[in-house]
């Protein structure tokens, strides 16, 4: 009897559990596992949202793969995108949070001073930029010409658009700081005071004990900047007024498939090309995951 | 006689550590505020050049520090677009988003945290898999699917999705819930109180801190989403903020002090958000690190 209505109390559980997860069960459905489905068949069609949606077999991925220079532009530039945007933040995120993380005057203020342009996106940021790269009158060669330096022309030259979609991204570092921070401020200070008492150096200390107990966080750190970084836009498609800047040079992947869903219409085409980008990602975070047993430290040892 | 000698030693090799320390705490201090003002020397140069005559924003070698302060071009930039309206089409998404995103990601993760289920964990697992799914992938079916449903040039495709949970919030707060003991939520149970009554009166008002890092964090999202509004809305009076500034800097060209003008009163709320809710902020992140 007992054991009966306990049963039945577990059943109700979890039909109650059920019910706090429905909306994101349907919310999966229909904004998610639907539009994947949909996306995945469609991208095997000349599908064009209006008139037609005839099966084209693996025409799209042909034509792309074979007979699209832009698309290999494209792919281009976000892997040069990708490929200096992601170590340099996270570098710079590591080193700056090592800076922060000591006990010093003004630590607070500090702190907030670089996490604030972090927290800041959007056109208003992307029009600051465009004013600072300002060939003549901005800020950044203003700067530069008083080293002697003569700026390039940034965003109208097409060696120095990526560069200086880089170095914007670069301002927002504070946001994966506070990532490394959290974490060193993890770290047991009995580590360093040991270390210290054994005449290592401040480099040491970094190398030897900082580095390896925030393996963890680097690692989710490039996982989650990797998937984002292939999937720059909004700041290429405002600062080139959605055409993709001087000889193509900010023509993003996703700009791109932008270019051709939004604007052109040719659906079936787009959505092939997204296919592409999730392979290439998960592919990415696969190799990530494989490869990381190799370097990251979890604390006791285990994996 | 050693042993003194070796007390001794030990005193000096102290003294050394000591010494370097403070030496490197200088050159870190330094550091760190030249960089300081390498970070806000951005922000700084909107202000000033907002300010700035458009004579003077022209002028050759530019300065950091204006001949006036024309606070006029703040009234100018107001009155030269639609700004207001744009504030009110912008609040009103923005609002929504977030009431959506803090009820019903924190019912969703109650789920997830302190109810028993089958299949919990690989539906988890299927939440957090969904973060990995580039934008683009379900952005372009999604556009058929809002197109088909007649919902172009509305809010909806803006609104309604943040009532069907998010894959980072419901994380962020099965995170939170996680810490809550269990032992309350089963002395609830005890009393006959379902779990609808416990999340209601127990899970809400415990989580609250982690309840305005969504908020704060939404609120930002859908302030700043240009994305959105540019691929749903077509009619000017449904523009926001981000695609109004985007039409602005069109009809500017390069009138830089109206621009960023423009700019920075879109980012004030943001900036002053940040600096009364910075904990929340932060908060935010260190919930992200603790759950890699």
């Amino acid at each position: 009897m007992a054991g009966k209505r306990r049963f039945n109390y577990k059943t109700k559980e979890g039909l109650q559990g059920y019910l706090f997860i429905l909306p994101w069960i349907i919310g999966f459905i229909v904004f998610t596992a639907g539009p994947l489905l949909f996306s995945f068949a469609a991208s095997f069609t000349n599908y064009n949202v209006t008139s037609q949606m005839d099966f084209v077999g693996l025409s799209n991925y042909e034509k792309l793969f074979s007979g699209d220079q832009l698309f290999w532009t494209s792919l281009y530039n976000t892997l040069y995108y990708v490929l200096f945007s992601v170590p340099l933040t996270t570098v710079g995120a590591i080193l700056l949070s090592a800076l922060l993380n000591r006990d010093i005057p003004g630590m607070r203020l500090f702190r907030t001073i670089y996490y604030l342009p972090a927290v800041l996106s959007g056109v208003g940021v992307y029009l600051l930029w465009m004013q600072l790269l300002e060939p003549g009158t901005g800020m950044v060669n203003t700067v530069l010409a008083w080293f002697g330096i003569a700026g390039p022309n940034w965003l109208f030259d097409p060696d120095w658009t990526k560069p200086a979609l880089i170095f914007m991204k670069l301002w927002s570092v504070g946001g994966g700081m506070l990532l490394y921070l959290a974490s060193m401020q993890g770290i047991s200070k009995s580590l360093y005071e040991a270390a210290e008492i054994d005449g290592a150096n401040a480099w040491q200390q970094f190398t030897r004990i900082t580095i390896p107990m925030i393996t963890p966080v680097i690692f989710f750190d490039i996982v989650t900047s990797l998937i984002g970084g292939f999937q720059i836009f909004q700041e290429a498609y405002v600062m080139s007024n959605g055409e993709g800047g001087p000889v193509n040079s900010m023509l993003f992947y996703n700009l791109y498939m932008w270019q051709k869903a939004f604007e052109a219409f040719d659906m079936g085409y787009a959505m092939a090309m997204s296919w592409i980008l999730f392979v290439i990602v998960f592919a990415l975070t696969i190799v990530n995951l494989k490869l990381a047993p190799k370097w990251v430290h979890y604390e006791g040892g285990g994996k | 006689m050693v042993k003194q000698a070796a007390g001794r030693q030990k005193v000096s090799h102290f003294e050394t550590i000591q010494g370097r320390r403070q030496a490197l705490n200088i050159i870190n201090w330094v550091l760190l505020a030249a960089g300081s003002i390498l970070m806000l020397s951005p922000l700084w140069w909107m202000l000033v050049t907002s300010v700035k005559t458009m004579q003077e924003v022209m002028t050759y070698p530019p300065t950091f520090w204006p001949e006036s302060w024309n606070w006029s071009n703040y009234m100018k930039t107001w009155e030269a677009a639609p700004f207001d309206l744009y504030t009110v089409n912008t609040l009103t998404i923005t609002i929504l988003v977030v009431i959506g995103n803090v009820f019903v990601n924190s019912f969703i993760a109650y789920g997830f945290a302190k109810v028993p289920f089958k299949g919990r964990n690989v539906l988890f697992a299927i939440v957090l898999s969904t973060m990995m799914i580039p934008g683009f992938v379900t952005l372009i079916p999604q556009y058929v699917l809002f197109a088909k449903l007649q919902w172009l040039n509305t809010y909806y495709p803006l609104v309604i999705p943040a009532f069907f949970g998010s894959a980072f919030n419901i994380f962020l707060l099965r995170q939170f819930y996680m810490t809550i003991p269990d032992e309350l939520i089963e002395a609830a149970k005890m009393e006959g109180a379902s779990h609808f009554w416990i999340w209601w009166k127990i899970g809400l008002p415990l989580t609250k801190p982690a309840l305005a890092t969504v908020a704060i964090f939404s609120f930002n999202g859908a302030w700043n989403d240009f994305l959105g509004p540019l691929l749903y809305v077509n009619d000017e009076s449904l523009y926001t903020l981000q695609l109004g500034l985007q039409v602005f800097k069109g009809q500017m060209s390069t009138q830089w002090n109206y621009l960023m003008a423009g700019s920075l009163l879109v980012l004030l709320p943001v900036i002053i958000l940040f600096f009364f809710f910075q904990k929340y902020f932060i908060q935010g992140i260190n919930l992200q690190s603790g759950g890699k």
